[in-house]
């Protein structure tokens, strides 16, 4: 596992990706070849079923450190992950194991039909033969995620630098149906597999925020006005009975949302076009952090399928019938995107046609956008009619215009470490409001703070709190923020009786006693009362 | 026998009347060691081991009233036999012993067990009661050896070299910037803070010899501090004076980065285990060889510290203090840390 191992440690030890690239190109130049299609596989998600069941792990753990359960689970909380709790309890190795990385893979994917006795004798004897960071690589690999700030695109464009094949003919590559046993990876770079053509995508064309009065964008007749939505931008291309669905990140996500690519096939032709994964439900549209679940997920449960289900408001075609109509204007292009969805799309649960806003004067957009927040969106989207389809960031065309958030003061009054990256820190708090002479919960959040303010918490949670062990801490109801929010709506699944639409601290009010914290009451008010 | 209690001032010795690394001004204050928060200003009298008084002197002032001893060596305050032994955590620093009618308390202050070839090493002492701190008092914190360690950092500032980047390492200026001075000795050149500087001269100036190193200002050539090796204080973490270095990788030197996560949270590139503090195996075996049988544990993982003292069967309270709660120039930033 050596260049595996170095491969890891140079990832880790610095944050420049130039770095974290030219590690991974130092890595296939060197690794056997089928220990690179094992890194390609792991680093995208492509991994062996887990083996041995967490619960067993941990107890051969503790057997072997004489670590009571309290003081496992405390170091657990402190270091945000188990497999790597786990290498750093367990003692120096007696004996040095070397394997290549194919080979442990090869074993890890053996052992799931061992017996558990089996599976025991032969984790303890790893774990005696390895290096911590070693043993940490052996925890993740039979855990099945591996994170180590290698992202796919990271990975993809260090491959494009090894062999000078286009980034994004490799993400569809990678991304691809390939079974490790049946390519070798010379074929899998070429994309032997797949057929680029299919898949290839447009550069996104990039807004900016509105930064000119309304009067100087001239006539509101030249303009295309939209809601804005806070989801993720995709890019449907369908060519040749193919279908594949891009991300801003340039990553592929088709398998991600398998009711979107089924509501596209029904569709005629062959198209490209651009618009926005939103997360629909019971005629509303689910937050942003519901959304997510539906990313980074190898499998998309039925359940998950029920519980965030997903549609794509289409606002923009790049490619009609294989011509590429970018340089047209916005008009024509959404004229031909109305003549693709005039058949079917209107009986369906899952594409809709972004709403054109109509309007006589921007004076009447001004209390448009101002309503915005009761359809759930982030305001408006103004896009000159006459104008083509940018490659990338272009400024004059397309202007995004948000609406302010909503905000209220709030006292902490739950603490959480966070994991990972924020491992040791109380990064996650609850906060809540007046209700009478009580308190109630109306918010959690977890962003919004600099790394210093986050120790200043962290340093008044462990001197302010109830409890001594676990990862909840009860504080005192001291520290006072101001909560910014997309929206507000009554809820019977909060205590409070809200729910509030991407809650984050907005700042930290030194200032404000807890005493003039927001009420309830006032917290209600802000409900159908946009601004 | 009630030789030692706790007050909202520090740690009192009651028939000696004066207090241990007090955190309120009082008549009589016995130190620990440099670090910020456990020697304060404001204190009428101080007594220190030798290798601390220009440290501190330079710190609080050089016209405060301070006496020094070395290890090995009593002092009778009344009718309180006081001696200090070496704590290994930085130079200078001592575990405060007190022997009254043949009843023996010793405070550890901050201590390291393992051997760092530049501050005298550890000596565990036989006591009745044992006050010990606990900063690293978790089983994750198992250190590397030192050979290892250096090692690692070598390999890290040979890689930098190879791509023409200059090393930054940050440590705190008491205690962490001298540890790396002498981890890096002889791998380049060394270029160190005006604070360190400052401090490294407080520190020879009683007779210990430490690795050479240049003062940096930002008035030196950017050619020459090229591929070099510059230790920085971390209250420059992300200040402009290391952006503004050409080409620069940045590593953070403290125990707390033996933990992933918190390697990934710093906006620096890389993070090395070097820590002043016992590990927990070295906090279990120092609290061992002192046989004694009441250990307090102060400041640092306290609870869970001496919840397991006590499940395995040695008798034990927690204690609140102030230690490792300031963040004044000169602190022990690995205590700081953890309190952020």
């Amino acid at each position: 596992m050596i260049h595996f191992s170095k491969l890891i440690s140079a990832v880790e030890i610095t944050n420049k990706t130039n770095d974290k690239i030219a590690a991974l190109v130092d890595y296939f130049t060197h690794a056997p070849d089928k220990d690179k299609l094992w890194l390609i596989a792991i680093f995208t998600g492509k991994r062996p079923k887990r083996p041995v069941q967490t619960k067993l792990m941990r107890q051969w753990c503790m057997q072997i450190t004489k670590i009571p359960e309290w003081l496992f689970q405390e170091s657990y909380s402190t270091v945000g992950d188990l497999g790597e709790t786990m290498a750093l309890l367990l003692p120096e190795p007696t004996h040095q194991i070397e394997k290549t990385f194919s080979e442990w893979m090869q074993e890890i994917i053996d052992l799931k039909s061992k017996t558990d006795q089996e599976k025991e004798a032969y984790v303890r004897h790893v774990w005696s033969g390895l290096e911590t960071q070693e043993r940490l690589i052996f925890n993740k690999l039979i855990g099945g995620s591996f994170r180590v700030g290698v992202s796919k695109k990271t990975l993809v464009n260090a491959l494009a630098k090894y062999s000078g094949i286009e980034a994004n003919q490799l993400m569809h590559s990678i991304i691809g149906n390939w079974d490790i046993n049946e390519i070798s990876f010379y074929d899998l770079l070429q994309g032997e597999h797949i057929n680029y053509d299919n898949s290839k995508p447009y550069p996104f064309c990039l807004a900016y925020a509105l930064e000119k009065d309304l009067e100087q964008l001239g006539d509101v007749n030249d303009w295309q006005v939209e809601y804005k939505w806070d989801g993720i931008r995709g890019q449907i291309v369908k060519r040749n009975n193919e279908i594949f669905i891009w991300s801003r990140g340039e990553e592929l996500v088709t398998e991600q949302f398998p009711e979107l690519v089924e509501a596209i096939e029904k569709l005629e032709g062959d198209f490209v076009i651009d618009g926005e994964i939103l997360a629909l439900k019971d005629n509303g549209i689910l937050l942003f952090n519901d959304l997510q679940k539906r990313l980074n997920r190898k499998n998309v449960t039925k359940k998950l399928l029920q519980d965030v289900p997903i549609g794509f408001y289409v606002y923009d075609m790049m490619e009609w019938d294989n011509k590429d109509i970018r340089e047209q204007p916005l008009s024509l292009r959404r004229e031909k995107l109305e003549h693709l969805f005039s058949s079917e799309a209107t009986n369906n649960k899952t594409l809709f046609l972004s709403q054109i806003i109509t309007s006589q004067n921007w004076q009447d957009l001004i209390s448009v956008r101002e309503g915005a927040r009761e359809k759930d969106s982030e305001g408006l989207m103004l896009k000159q009619k006459n104008s083509p389809y940018h490659t990338g960031r272009k400024k004059g065309d397309w202007w995004k215009w948000k609406v302010d958030p909503l905000t209220i003061d709030a006292v902490m009054i739950y603490a959480q470490k966070g994991s990972g990256r924020r491992s040791g820190y109380y990064t996650d708090y609850t906060f809540a409001v007046k209700k009478d002479d009580k308190l109630v919960t109306v918010a959690k959040a977890y962003s919004g703070l600099t790394n210093e303010e986050i120790k200043e918490v962290s340093r008044f949670v462990r001197n302010n709190s109830i409890e001594k062990f676990g990862p909840v801490r009860t504080v005192k109801p001291k520290l006072v923020f101001e909560i910014a929010f997309e929206g507000i709506a009554l809820s019977n699944r909060h205590k409070s009786g809200v729910a509030l639409r991407f809650p984050r601290i907005s700042r930290w009010r030194r200032d404000k006693p807890v005493e003039e914290i927001d009420t309830i009451e006032t917290v209600k008010q802000l409900i159908h009362s946009p601004n | 026998m009630k030789l030692v209690k706790f007050t909202n001032k520090g740690i009192y010795c009651i028939p000696g009347k004066f207090y241990l690394d007090p955190w309120f001004p009082v008549d009589y204050a016995i130190i620990s060691h440099g670090h910020a928060d456990h020697s304060r200003s404001g204190m009428k009298h101080y007594l220190c081991h030798d290798e601390s008084k220009a440290i501190i002197q330079h710190r609080i002032g050089a016209d405060i009233s301070i006496e020094s001893m070395p290890y090995n060596k009593a002092k009778t305050i009344n009718g309180v036999s006081v001696s200090f032994f070496p704590a290994g955590h930085i130079i200078g620093s001592a575990q405060i012993r007190l022997e009254y009618k043949g009843y023996v308390v010793v405070f550890s202050g901050d201590y390291k067990v393992k051997n760092d070839n530049l501050t005298t090493p550890f000596e565990p002492v036989k006591c009745h009661e044992f006050i010990t701190e606990s900063t690293f008092g978790l089983p994750i914190y198992n250190w590397l050896k030192e050979d290892n360690l250096q090692k690692q950092m070598h390999d890290w500032v040979i890689s930098n070299q190879s791509k023409n980047r200059t090393s930054v390492f940050i440590g705190y200026s008491l205690g962490k910037a001298q540890r790396i001075m002498k981890l890096m000795e002889g791998v380049s050149d060394m270029y160190v803070h005006s604070a360190i500087h400052n401090i490294n001269n407080a520190i020879t100036s009683s007779g210990i010899i430490l690795p050479e190193t240049k003062r940096w200002t930002v008035d030196i050539n950017k050619k020459e501090i090229q591929n070099k090796i510059i230790i920085v204080p971390p209250a420059l973490l992300g200040s402009n004076m290391i952006k503004k270095i050409p080409n620069a990788a940045t590593a953070i030197c403290s125990g707390w980065m033996q933990v992933r996560g918190k390697r990934r949270w710093q906006s620096v590139d890389a993070g090395f285990p070097v820590s002043d503090h016992a590990d927990w195996n070295g906090l279990l075996s120092a609290v061992k060889a002192t046989e004694a049988e009441k250990v307090y544990v102060t400041h640092g993982s306290q609870a869970t510290f001496s919840k397991y003292l006590n499940e395995i069967g040695i008798y034990s309270e927690e204690v609140k203090t102030e230690y490792g709660e300031n963040e004044d120039e000169g602190v022990d930033d690995e205590n700081t840390k953890k309190a952020s």
